[in-house]
């Protein structure tokens, strides 16, 4: 029984002993950067490696807590992300005083989402879902000499508390009609009264608020741009990722009886993201308020995918969203090192980046086409698995209008190719040393974007361990 | 039935030059490359007339007709239960077909590239790039999967994004290589649809699966894909006017032909390859490939004969007007595309009704030898007189003997004269259409008269007209480059005489067919006609082209300005798409978006006594917006939906 207790939470335990790790370091005597972030970092992977041990299937504390193969395989993709961010920091928190918080912030924020994944209870859910965003917003303060990071941080946490209290809100009225707070008793209920369906929409929107779907998406823009670089990523990857596998386990399963509404919900939803982040980041020229605009456009495919409601949807959108982690952080991985050391982040900067960082520009060229779906990347077939997924529905207008958009993502993504490329600069962006570290992560993304691709098993794997609606 | 199993050698041979060159050819094959990428081609012709040969001569017939063989397959990702998608090898005889055609003009390529790209700085790069196109290519020929053939598609798409971009420090060549794709990436889109409509009713992605479940009439299959309709149509029309849309760009037909003349920006052996043998024709093979299906619809049919005929007419009318050479044999790619596309859209699948078939076909096998033909010999007079003006030729035949000949050889193929190539097929396609559609068959025979009249301008502008203005200094090229010319005038003039009909055709029955002397007495007497004024016109400089022009006056404008295709696409997307959506967009981004935080940040300032610094007032923005999403979704819900 207690063994149990430990394999079923085995991946929780591993991070609250990180965080009390670094809890202990921070109380000790000061280390120097240098020897501290390579520790941390060697502690992230092991924490990557564990997670592929010992999985069981089952529940604990009364239903409140689910864990199972798919729940595992996507704990360790949000903890893979964690570490790659953690090596792509590194040459920005070489000169950070306030490392250790940095780090026990982020997985504080980890683990909230581990809790909010394997949630069998709303209140669970609204915990995790707290406990991963309030961390954050923390983080998001962690430039600290610049006064837009502050801002950010602000604004996120205001932001934040708004959709907090409608979700609240949402729990309170669910409780109120249906007596129980368990997945599995809410489930039972049908969409019969105005009363439960406002309900949960307002649940609804809680979450595409955190994946910032339009129209809840404004903060976006405004707290990319503002975060440091690492935050920023942590917030368009790790964060959104563990909100997307949220979504589909909690419409998949508690949300059964309302699948023919928030099947409507996801298609009006998707409609507004992906024209609308496809149009707002035809105009950027801040590379981060891109790559922001970029991913709500890219959130907007994930719901047409989760409206497929099959199997074959479910793994479809696991597998978009480990290839998606692999491409932003590709992205966000060569804007992090030419903010750390330039502090340039407009597209315009990028201008002949080739001539100077030939390494560089060719992982960004490769994220680039995989974000906007070009074989034989990754992102291709992510994007396609999901048109496939949300075709089984029937409903041509939606895939049309998205197939419409993904040439429009084509233009603006291949115009950062462009740039990098083929426009000339008389002072383009210096030439970077790249640390091990950032170089160790961006040859993972690389390899993630070429090989889960070409590679079936990956998505063979994910398929067999989905389930439908 | 033997084994076919290592024709997967044919495009794993390109691939590993370009992997080969990709990885170190910068470092250690900067002058090697060359050799190597030939090699690897040369090795992959031969495995290809090798298969050749055992399909169509040894054991590819079964009970007198040729049979389909799945060489290899391997089931690459299984999607869901009953779609997979797999990689794997096709033969038949199309595709064989393709396989000698793509390969040996590659190879060509390869070898007159040696020559002609000597010395540039990127040379190891330039044959990387083949390689990789040239895999893709042969990848799509022998596709047994509707997701293999969009793969690969989208890579031959990328591969000549590379290519067409080659020179990248000439802004046009950039400008080109851009548009070719985003074209291209339009028309793919259409593909995209298509496939996941046939994929959604037919539930299989496997082409032969597809085919014959789209094909047999009672199956559920066919019966839900013809009754579920949509704006009028069937599925079935949809689905295959959509993958017509795809094989539409790829092939520049109107009106998405525009990217074509543009791509000329590149290297010009890569015309040679990408436009007028292999990626250019992809949508005529995707066409044949699923052609069982398109026979079972009448309307998506008359699409493609329609809109191939009008291709056809339209580029050989703006291609008597070019002066730029490689642009007159870009337009005359698109009209010969034309021609196979109509041929198609004439066939049927089964027996003596499957000539426009077997027709196109030919046409196809033929327009890839004199084509490429065509563009090695512009390229050999580009590399002498370092201009693709045609103004700046003239007089060339003594200093180019060879290249002379060649482009003479050329002209009288595609001007369809006998007994070279083109003539063969060109008359099997105007007998199809006879048969079929006499407004197609005039147009078409309109159209060859005119192919022959701009061919045979070019042709005299280049070695005749004036004395040439070059000394004897300059030479026509290397061996390397001469090679090519001769082994593909050679064929120019044989590969006419193969029976055709016997080996290629819709239901792989031999089909008999004969030339008729009286009917071949209209086109080629047209085509001579033609020639003979062009000889009037060109062959000695004189003021008459100009007086035609001018009497044309405002016509001649128009037809030179290509119709103003490009102007009015310009006009669209600078015109309307900008100003009409771009700029309220980010009208409404400055003014309203931020007008209502601006405003709703003031009233909130009011309110609470000036809450200032930090905050921009935004946020108060945000949580409205928020609330209304919330409330706009509750009454879609609640009220409306219900």
């Amino acid at each position: 029984m207690l063994m149990d207790f430990f394999i079923l939470l085995k991946q929780e335990l591993v991070i609250v002993a990180i965080i009390f790790l670094l809890l202990f370091i921070n109380l000790g005597k000061d280390r120097s950067n240098e020897s501290l972030l390579p520790l941390i970092n060697v502690v992230l992977l092991l924490n990557v490696l564990l997670g592929f041990f010992g999985s069981k299937e089952g529940s604990l504390f009364g239903e409140m807590f689910h864990t199972g193969k798919l729940i595992i395989l996507e704990k360790n993709i949000l903890n893979l992300a964690t570490w790659i961010i953690s090596l792509l920091s590194f040459s920005w928190l070489r000169t950070h005083k306030h490392v250790i918080e940095f780090y026990i912030l982020l997985l504080t924020a980890l683990l909230g989402m581990f809790f909010m994944i394997s949630s069998g209870n709303l209140l669970v859910l609204y915990l995790g879902l707290e406990m991963s965003t309030i961390p954050i917003a923390a983080a998001a303060n962690f430039d600290l000499a610049k006064r837009k990071s502050s801002e950010a941080a602000m604004k996120m946490i205001i932001s934040s508390a708004f959709s907090s209290a409608l979700v609240l809100l949402g729990i309170s009225w669910i409780y109120g009609v249906s007596g129980s707070l368990d997945f599995s008793v809410i489930l039972l209920q049908g969409p019969d009264s105005p009363f439960r369906i406002f309900a949960f929409i307002l649940l609804v929107s809680g979450f595409a608020f955190k994946m910032s779907a339009v129209p809840f998406h404004l903060w976006t823009a405004d707290v990319y741009e503002g975060a440091p670089v690492s935050v920023t990523a942590y917030l368009s990857v790790v964060s959104k990722a563990s909100v997307v596998f949220v979504i589909l386990a909690f419409l998949y399963n508690a949300g059964k009886a309302f699948a023919d509404t928030w099947y409507h919900i996801l298609i009006v939803l998707s409609i507004l993201s992906i024209i609308i982040g496809n149009l707002f980041a035809l105009r950027q020229n801040n590379f981060k308020r891109f790559l922001a605009f970029s991913s709500i456009a890219q959130v907007g495919f994930i719901f047409i995918g989760i409206a497929g409601s099959s199997q074959v949807s479910s793994a479809a959108v696991v597998y978009f969203v480990l290839v998606y982690v692999f491409s932003n952080l590709a992205a966000f991985g060569v804007v992090a090192l030419v903010s750390a050391v330039s502090g340039k982040e407009n597209i315009s900067d990028y201008k002949a980046f080739y001539t100077t960082n030939p390494l560089l520009s060719w992982v960004l060229t490769i994220a680039m086409f995989s974000l906007a779906g070009v074989p034989p990347t990754a992102g291709f077939f992510g994007k396609f698995f999901l048109l496939m997924a949300g075709a089984a529905k029937g409903n041509y207008w939606l895939i049309g209008i998205a197939a419409l958009n993904m040439v429009v993502s084509f233009y603006y993504y291949l115009r950062v190719v462009k740039t990098i490329f083929m426009e000339e600069n008389s002072q383009p962006i210096e030439k970077l040393a790249i640390p091990g570290a950032s170089r160790l992560a961006l040859y993972i993304c690389l390899a993630g974007m070429l090989i889960a691709g070409l590679a079936s098993c990956v998505y063979d794997y994910i398929y067999s361990i989905s389930f439908g609606l | 039935m033997s084994d076919y199993a290592y024709i997967v050698l044919i495009p794993l041979l390109p691939l590993a030059s370009f992997v080969l060159l990709g990885l170190f050819g910068r470092k250690y094959f900067t002058k090697s490359a060359g050799i190597i990428g030939t090699m690897a081609l040369l090795a992959s012709t031969i495995i290809a007339l090798m298969a050749a040969h055992q399909y169509f001569f040894v054991d590819g017939k079964v009970a007198g007709a040729y049979h389909q063989v799945i060489a290899f397959k391997y089931t690459w990702l299984a999607f869901s239960p009953g779609v997979s998608i797999d990689m794997g090898i096709v033969i038949d005889p199309i595709s064989v077909m393709m396989l000698v055609v793509v390969s040996f003009v590659s190879l060509m390529v390869h070898m007159f590239s040696l020559g002609y790209m000597k010395g540039e700085e990127r040379f190891a790069t330039y044959y990387a790039y083949l390689g990789l196109f040239t895999f893709s290519m042969l990848g799509l020929v022998l596709s047994v999967n509707i997701f293999q053939v969009y793969l690969f598609w989208e890579l031959v798409g990328v591969s000549s994004f590379l290519l067409i971009g080659y020179y990248y420090e000439k802004p046009t060549a950039v400008a080109a290589s851009k548009k070719a794709f985003i074209v291209t990436r339009f028309a793919d889109l259409g593909f995209l649809i298509g496939i996941l409509i046939l994929g959604f009713y037919s539930g299989t992605l496997d082409i032969s699966t597809l085919i014959h479940k789209l094909t047999s009439v009672q199956s559920p299959e066919y019966i839900a894909i013809t009754t579920a309709g949509f704006l009028g149509a069937s599925a079935l029309t949809w689905a295959l006017v959509l993958v017509f849309i795809g094989g539409a760009g790829k092939s520049a037909m109107f009106p998405l032909h525009i990217w074509l003349p543009d791509a000329m920006e590149g290297p010009t052996p890569v015309s040679a390859l990408i436009h007028a043998a292999t990626m250019v024709v992809a949508g005529v093979y995707l066409v044949a490939r699923l052609f069982p299906v398109f026979s079972m619809d009448d309307t998506a049919l008359h699409v493609v004969t329609y809109v191939g005929a009008f291709s056809a007419l339209l580029a050989a009318v703006i291609a008597c007007t070019q002066t730029d050479i490689k642009r007159v044999l870009a337009f005359s790619t698109m009209s010969q595309i034309g021609y196979m596309m109509f041929a198609l859209g004439v066939s049927k699948q089964v027996g003596e009704q499957g000539l426009g078939y077997m027709a196109s076909m030919f046409h196809l096998f033929t327009h890839a030898f004199f084509k490429s033909l065509l563009f090695l010999c512009a390229g050999a007079v580009i590399h002498l007189v370092h201009s693709n003006e045609i103004k700046d030729m003239g007089g060339l035949r003594k200093l180019m003997p060879v290249t002379h000949i060649a482009f003479l050889v050329a002209c009288l193929a595609i001007a369809g004269v006998p007994p070279f190539a083109g003539f063969f097929s060109k008359e099997e396609i105007l007998l199809a259409a006879f048969n079929e559609n006499k407004l197609i068959y005039a147009v078409a025979l309109f159209t060859a008269a005119l192919t022959a009249f701009y061919m045979f301008r070019l042709y005299f502008s280049i070695f005749w007209s004036k004395e040439s203005a070059h000394h004897d200094t300059h030479h026509e090229g290397t061996v390397s480059m001469k090679i090519p010319l001769i082994i593909l005038a050679a064929c120019t003039i044989g590969v006419g005489f193969i029976p055709f009909a016997k080996l290629v055709t819709a239901d792989g029955a031999a089909l008999e067919t004969h030339i008729d002397i009286l009917f071949s007495l209209a086109p080629v007497g047209l085509t001579l006609i033609a020639i003979l004024i062009a000889a009037r016109l060109y062959k000695q400089q004189n003021g008459g082209p100009q007086k035609i022009a001018d009497s044309l006056g405002g016509f001649y404008r128009v037809v030179s300005r290509k119709f103003y295709m490009d102007e009015l696409y310009l006009f669209i997307t600078k015109k309307i798409i900008f100003p009409l959506i771009g700029k309220p967009i980010a009208w409404i981004d400055r003014n309203i978006v931020d007008g209502c935080m601006n405003a709703l940040a003031s009233i909130t300032v009011k309110i609470s006594g000036g809450i200032k610094g930090m905050q921009s007032g935004k946020v108060q923005g945000y949580a409205l917006y928020f609330f209304g999403g919330v409330t706009l979704l509750a009454i879609l819900f609640i009220y409306v939906w219900k």
